[in-house]
């Protein structure tokens, strides 16, 4: 046993003493977690430098990155220009994606289930609380469709994810809008909710209980294999998440015209292809960098995401940022400085 | 002939040379050392559980400043209106406690009185040693467990049958989703089990034969001297061990984490998902950095802090009580 | 006793033993229930590459947990390095010193009750200690927790161990002259050494399994453990994390994992077990 311990003692003294790696620790939004996991793991075979990125949602990013308990946040709901002047940060996205409906009900395959925005916003609203309720008859006459309790399927963790949803869902019902709202949390209505951490802890939810309903990034949906329903968009047309419907909707926005931290919504865009509920997805860095090499690194990091890194998006259905856009957020980190002195190109 | 073992192994290894041996005055003054230094140490066992209790309250002060006692009834948690009441917390950590209890106390009475009074010596032997390794798997194995063996069976087998013959009473109704409050109270059940037949079975086992056997050479059965005599005659000791048990329902947290379904809400179905204060400390903690919100996470940790000290000091003074009385004899 | 017909309460007799030995048969029906779903699932997900990779994204393929297999040993091993000189103190008061005094009473009543809080509050306890001030997530936090869940079990044990041995020894070196502190020691010390390990294997089989007070004490992280310092990966709360996942291949591991630690576990239980029941006779 003594000896034991010795042995431990003596492989921890070693093993602390070995020469650190550059190790850039990161947490925030999960909605870009599958993507950033990747990037970061490739990266590190290529560089040797490790990013350690931890899902906790956006909220906790937006806290952790203020605290300076992280080198950089991440959050999908952008922050207001004059909140990023009052903690020093500046911000960036990195790249866009959807959130897309998905569902565990017996017998309907992915894409086969069609809702519309109110409908939608009825069921997480607890109005429609049975998969066989005339409103998504209606919209599904050739579904055969089941008589089970809806189960909603939420986020507990303050999310970015759950801006955007709750944001479409308030742009399209009026009654969501009053009653709810639009945040990173919010107060949910429907009876039968239950909470999951994480877009996993809501995707891994919805896999395990019958009759549920949630909302995650894309990206879940694919790799975990979880049905999802079809939406009508703006234009009244039926459309399926896709890299391309994203990417249409995507089209829509003018980034030039956007505010000091590119802050811009993508929700519910024109266009008879585009999906209704895309958002972006940022970084949050200190612009004062207390060291000044990790701070560099951070930025090699992403410079070597939005250009290397664009396939490996497109593999996991994000869409990446456009070269025009690129340039802007590589000009905008000419603020991030170390001792006065600028840390980028 | 254990002790004369013994002797022979270490009593040689104490013959000191007399060069080495210390005057008295030192070997006093290295005697006392010895005892302050070991006193302190005992000390420090009492010392941490004042310093929990404080560290939690003054961690927690801010938020307690802030909502007040409305903190214990309020049902809102909302981290992003930095709006916290305990109310759901609780509710759900006293409603899976009452469910574990309610399964537990007459199954760890029944294992007791297999163990003591109906199987041969070495049968119980070994389904007590069964009994008392159910103690030794971790929670969180009971968590991986119960989320993706047992829940499951809940949802197909189990809740479909409660609901289609209990189904008129609110406590089973709803969606029988597998996850929420009843499965958690089940496991909790698995889980205090063992705590408390290990008492039960002590309580059984130290009541002395001379009373049982007067009431068996009486003509009574079994269970007529269990439920006449045993019983009441070991009543604090089974009130110690429920106490026991109690206290172990009321902290369990991360097999009620995996399978309770994480909602800050109060529904009177035991279909239902809710939370427990452990659960809902083992979910947020992490990813709360505000300090109002760690502040109240905290607050709740001080209440369950309160809850289980109050229960443990109860249930040692009844068991110390028990063994005591019977360590004197009757 | 009123007189009533035999055969009812023979009967009445019959269901309590027959419902007796059935609660018997259900808490065994649980504990092999358990232990063979851990054993059946998680052998599977070992391999080679578990014991000695870091952790991959999820879809890719391949990845271990060597890095929080490390983790576990170090916390558990800076743990018991942390407690067990202070509850052999503490044990040797207990039983060598205070018997009938105030303070041992005091300190014996508290170890049964600390020994009953709920490992998530003495997380929140370190986390506030350590954690809040520190500003960072950091392996001594978890120390800290798991110290204090293991101090009372070293204490109660030790002393339960120092009480078996025989009076007689400590009046014979004593009579050799040989000081108190000396005599505990060197000579009790030794009688009870195997009872000793087996109180600290006991307390390192109770933490092993802990994850609550690691949570938001020690964290997590997915690279190789570097310094107490810093978040110090551990097999437990990657257990929780990979399976509340949706990753199939997440969950697989956290199987894999929970099968080294069950296993891990009930071994050093049962080990200390026999080693206890050998001593007692």
């Amino acid at each position: 046993m003594v000896k034991i311990l010795a042995c431990l003692c003596a492989t921890l003294l070693t093993v602390s003493s070995v020469a650190a790696q550059v190790t850039i620790n990161g947490a925030g939004a999960s909605f870009p977690y599958p993507l950033y996991s990747q990037w970061a793991h490739k990266y590190n075979q290529v560089t040797g430098t490790k990013i350690n990125y931890q899902s906790i949602g956006s909220g906790g990013g937006i806290a952790q990155i203020k605290a300076k308990t992280v080198d950089f946040g991440g959050t999908d709901e952008p922050l207001t220009p004059e909140d990023l002047d009052n903690s020093g940060l500046i911000q960036f996205p990195t790249v866009m994606g959807g959130v897309v409906p998905i569902i565990n009900v017996e017998g309907i395959k992915t894409r086969e289930l069609k809702l519309d925005g109110i409908t939608l916003a009825h069921i997480f609203l607890g109005l429609v609380n049975k998969w066989d309720d005339p409103a998504i008859k209606k919209l599904n006459p050739d579904l055969k469709l089941p008589s089970q309790a809806i189960t909603v399927a939420h986020r507990t963790d303050g999310s970015g994810t759950t801006f955007i949803f709750t944001s479409y869902l308030a742009a399209v019902s009026p009654e969501w809008k009053n009653k709810v709202g639009a945040g990173k949390a919010v107060k949910w209505p429907a009876e039968n909710s239950i909470g999951g951490k994480g877009n996993e802890g809501v995707a891994g939810q919805v896999k395990a209980v019958k009759g549920a309903i949630g909302y995650v990034e894309y990206a879940y949906a694919l790799q975990n294999k979880i049905p999802y329903a079809q939406l009508m968009n703006r234009a009244g047309k039926y459309v399926a998440p896709s890299i391309e419907t994203f990417q249409a909707a995507a089209a829509n926005a003018d980034w030039t015209k956007a505010p000091k931290g590119f802050s811009l919504s993508l929700i519910d865009q024109p266009g008879d292809n585009s999906w209704p509920i895309v958002g972006a997805t940022y970084i949050l860095m200190h612009k004062e960098q207390p060291d000044a090499a990790k701070g560099k690194e951070i930025l090699k990091f992403f410079d070597w995401a939005f250009k290397q890194g664009s396939q490996m998006a497109k593999d996991l259905h994000y869409v990446p940022m456009p070269e025009k856009v690129v340039k802007m957020v590589e000009d905008s980190w000419k603020e991030v400085k170390s001792g006065g002195k600028p840390l980028w190109p | 002939m254990k002790q004369h073992a013994l002797l022979e192994k270490a009593a040689p290894e104490v013959v000191l040379a007399p060069a080495v041996r210390p005057t008295p005055a030192l070997a006093a003054l290295g005697d006392r050392a010895f005892r302050w230094l070991t006193a302190l140490a005992a000390l420090l066992v009492p010392a941490v559980i004042l310093a929990i209790g404080l560290d939690l309250f003054l961690t927690s002060y801010p938020a307690l400043a802030k909502f007040g006692p409305g903190f214990l009834l309020s049902q809102e948690w909302n981290p992003v209106t930095q709006e916290f009441g305990a109310a759901s917390s609780i509710y759900g950590t006293v409603m899976s406690t009452l469910i574990a209890m309610a399964l537990a106390l007459p199954l760890s009475l029944a294992i007791a009185l297999f163990l003591v009074e109906l199987a041969p010596p070495r049968v119980s032997q070994v389904v007590g040693t069964m009994i008392e390794l159910l103690a030794a798997i971790p929670s969180i194995i009971y968590g991986m467990w119960g989320l993706f063996v047992f829940a499951p069976l809940m949802a197909t087998y189990v809740q479909p049958f409660l609901k289609k013959y209990l189904g008129f009473l609110p406590l089973f109704s709803g969606p029988p989703l597998g996850i929420g409050m009843l499965t958690a109270g089940v496991i909790l059940a698995i889980m205090i089990l063992p705590f408390m037949s290990a008492v039960a079975r002590d309580v059984f086992a130290l009541v002395p034969n001379v009373v049982k056997e007067s009431a068996y050479g009486l003509g009574a059965t079994t269970w007529e001297v269990t439920y006449k005599v045993t019983i009441p005659y070991g009543l604090v000791g089974l009130l110690g061990a429920m106490f026991l048990g109690l206290g172990r329902a009321l902290g369990e947290t991360m097999a009620v984490t995996f399978v309770i379904g994480n909602a800050h809400r109060i529904s009177f179905s035991l279909f239902a998902p809710g939370n427990t204060i452990a659960s809902t400390l083992a979910n947020e903690f992490s990813e709360a950095t505000e300090p109002l919100y760690v502040s109240s996470l905290v607050a709740l940790g001080l209440v369950l802090y309160l809850v289980t000290f109050l229960v443990q000091v109860v249930s040692q003074w009844l068991l110390r009580r028990m063994y005591r009385s019977w360590s004197v004899g009757l | 006793m009123r007189y009533r017909p035999p055969t009812g309460r023979k009967l009445v007799n019959w269901v309590v033993s027959g419902g007796a030995a059935a609660s018997a048969l259900v808490g065994i029906v649980f504990l092999v229930w358990i232990t063979w779903e851990v054993l059946y699932r998680g052998i599977t997900a070992l391999n080679w590459d578990f014991f000695t990779h870091l952790p991959t994204p999820p879809g890719v393929p391949g990845g271990g947990m060597a890095n929080a297999i490390v983790g576990t040993l170090v916390l558990t091993a800076a743990a018991t390095a942390a407690s067990v000189p202070l509850g052999l103190l503490a044990g040797i008061y207990l039983a060598e010193f205070a018997e009938e005094s105030r303070l041992g009473d005091l300190s014996r009543f508290s170890a049964n009750v600390l020994m009953g809080l709920p490992s998530i509050i003495v997380g929140v306890f370190a986390y506030a200690l350590v954690v809040l001030p520190l500003g960072n997530f950091c392996g001594y936090a978890g120390v800290v927790a798991l110290a204090v869940i293991m101090l009372p079990v070293v204490t109660r044990t030790t002393e339960d161990m120092l009480r078996l041995v025989p009076n007689t020894l400590r009046e014979a070196a004593l009579a050799l002259g040989a000081p108190r502190w000396r005599v505990t020691l060197a000579v009790v010390f030794r009688a009870a050494k195997s009872g000793l390990i087996t109180g600290i294997l006991l307390a390192v089989a109770r933490v092993s399994g802990e994850t609550a007070p690691l949570l938001f004490t020690a964290l997590n992280s997915p690279f190789w453990f570097h310094s107490l310092a810093e978040p110090t990966p551990n097999l437990t709360v990657t257990i929780f994390n990979y399976a509340m996942s949706p990753y199939h291949d997440w969950q697989q591991k956290a199987w894999g994992a929970s099968f080294l630690i069950t296993f891990g576990v009930l071994w050093i239980t049962i080990v200390t077990r026999v080693m206890l029941r050998e001593r007692k006779g």
